[in-house]
């Protein structure tokens, strides 16, 4: 099993879960983090007192897929959260040891 | 130290309790007095019932009436200040600040009625010049008609006079809490703000509105620019400068921002002292007079709408982006500038007056950072700074302008702000000293929520033992 990890811009999460969807994931662990990468911060100011922020608002989509399932989603989040412009965001895919369905006590694959 | 403050509210409680036993007869002696001073002409009325046949019952119910919401309307600033303050501070403060803003209305009600009111209003007879007088504990009626009729007042009953006075004595307690905030200890600001409202607040007042000697000096304050907002901005000002600033506030010669928590909030409660103001003015003029109190709401709402107008501009030009924060501060900073003055001026005036205190208010906010006094809220701008425009605005704009106006006008300025800053000042010295001031470091990095009150405002999710 793999776990896919994406951080991406808050405001493509609708389009991201949708082409999930469609590669046929049905469950998946959102957050909300702060990061950054090559974009660079902005400055703000809060009563006469100027303030650089670096970190900017992102989403965190976690999902664990089988192996063989593993290319195609990540391709199916790159595609849809792209935009082109700087800040895009990140995939990251790890190897995932165990799962455990709480319901059920299924294991493994079975439980992704 | 914790034992020996609860001791000695307890104390307290026990002898202000006996006191109000004994207060009863000293009020009765305090109307028996004024009756008898009034008994040279014979009581309008024999009893309640003939003052309700007689043809002057229905506009004294119409004045009382006004009054009675007006004081409604200035007690709802209580919740204005509290999201104001709440808003503008940390999420991690939020149950303190709330705290701080629901006790003292309490805190400030009660007392004066114990003490503030019969300080403040002793019955110094005009002229005598006095500066100090005390009507005796506790509030209460003796002779219903004295009382309770157009026999005490044009426009109010004894209670109404009490009730609309006590919920500005509260008002000027609650200004401090937004300059202190985020730091104080919660003990601490509670014992200051029962001394400065039970003795320094009424003393000051008592002056001019319970005709003592700057009534007689001809100083002006329609509805306390002086009397409450800056006598308000001068504790807070003690205050600012003996606890110091917040935590990482001017770090490394900077001024690093401290970020609001809520804009949302901050503009619920500026709205909502807004619509105190409707009471606070509209009730100075002491009865529903028409077209005294349709002037005063009007110049009212005029200066409040020039100081949003001048704050924006302001801080459009010098801090390149149009700042809500600033904004609001100016809405409240047009109003205490209009206060002072608010029955005596026209269009023009008013939109004046509020347009320097919006242009002033920005100026200062940036000033007192420059300065490292470090005020969360802008509380210091808003009723310290703009309060003493307000009172200075009477001697130049207006019915009442002039050279020697202004001249009683500083004169008001000068002996309430010494006494009220000298007096706070020892207050919080003496405090510190005592009980301590401010929290530890780490209370003050986790958050007063924590140390102080033990829960928080906004618990996300909370994971807790079912057992």
């Amino acid at each position: 099993m793999k776990k896919i990890e994406a951080i991406i811009k808050p405001f493509k999460l609708e389009e991201v879960k949708d082409a999930l969807a469609d590669v046929g994931i049905e469950g998946m662990t959102v957050t909300e983090v702060k990061g950054f990468g090559r974009q660079k911060g902005h400055t703000e100011i809060y009563r006469g007192s100027e303030y650089t922020v670096d970190f900017l608002p992102k989403i965190k989509v976690e999902i664990v897929v089988a192996d063989s399932a593993a290319a195609s989603v990540t391709a199916a989040i790159v595609k849809a959260a792209k935009t082109g412009k700087i800040g895009d965001g990140k995939v990251f895919v790890s190897a995932v040891e165990d799962a455990v369905r709480i319901r059920t006590d299924e294991k493994g694959e079975a439980a992704v | 130290m914790k034992y020996l403050i609860k001791t000695s509210l307890l104390i307290l409680l026990i002898t202000a309790g006996i006191t109000c036993a004994w207060a009863q007869d000293t009020n009765v002696i305090a109307a028996a007095t004024e009756a008898a001073a009034t008994a040279e002409e014979a009581p309008k009325y024999a009893d309640l019932d003939a003052f309700a046949a007689s043809p002057g019952y229905s506009i004294f119910t119409a004045h009382n009436l006004w009054m009675m919401l007006c004081a409604a309307l200035v007690f709802i600033m209580n919740l204005g200040f509290g999201c104001v303050e709440s808003g503008l501070t940390r999420s991690k403060n939020a149950v303190n600040i709330m705290f701080k803003n629901a006790i003292v209305p309490c805190l400030g009600i009660v007392t004066y009625a114990f003490v503030g009111f019969n300080l403040m209003y002793p019955g110094f007879a005009e002229g005598s010049g006095s500066w100090f007088g005390f009507a005796g504990f506790g509030v209460s009626v003796a002779d219903d008609v004295a009382a309770l009729t157009d026999s005490y007042n044009a426009g109010y009953t004894y209670w109404t006079d009490f009730l609309f006075q006590a919920m500005f004595a509260a008002t000027a307690a609650t200004i401090v809490s937004g300059a202190v905030a985020e730091r104080i200890k919660l003990s601490s600001f509670i014992v200051f703000t029962i001394l400065f409202v039970t003795i320094s607040y009424p003393i000051t007042g008592s002056w001019k509105w319970g005709l003592g000697w700057l009534n007689d000096a001809g100083f002006y304050d329609f509805a306390g620019s002086t009397l409450v907002h800056s006598v308000g901005g001068w504790g807070a000002l003690a205050g600012v400068i003996i606890l110091g600033p917040r935590l990482g506030k001017y770090v490394g010669g900077r001024v690093r921002p401290i970020l609001g928590h809520s804009m949302p909030l901050a503009t619920i409660g500026v709205f909502l002292l807004w619509l105190g103001w409707f009471g606070f003015n509209g009730g100075s003029v002491l009865s529903a007079n028409p077209a005294l109190v349709s002037l005063t709401l009007v110049t009212t709402c005029l200066a409040a709408a020039a100081g949003a107008i001048g704050a924006m501009i302001t801080s459009w030009v010098v801090l390149k982006k149009p700042d809500l924060s600033m904004v609001l501060n100016g809405i409240l900073a047009g109003l205490v500038g209009i206060t002072a003055g608010a029955d005596q001026m026209a269009m023009t005036s008013s939109l004046i007056i509020g347009l320097v205190s919006g242009i002033v208010v920005v100026f200062s906010v940036l000033f007192f950072d420059k300065v490292k006094l470090d005020d969360p809220v802008g509380a210091l701008s808003v009723h310290l700074v703009c309060g003493i425009w307000g009172t200075l605005a009477v001697g130049i704009f207006g019915a009442k302008a002039g050279g020697a106006q202004l001249i009683s006008q500083l004169k008001g300025i000068i002996a309430v702000g010494l006494f009220t800053f000298i007096f706070a000042f020892v207050a919080f010295f003496v405090i510190k000293m005592v009980m301590g001031l401010r929290v530890s470091a780490e209370e003050e990095m986790e958050g007063l929520d924590i140390g102080e009150h033990g829960n928080h405002a906004y618990p996300d999710f909370q994971p807790m033992a079912e057992k």
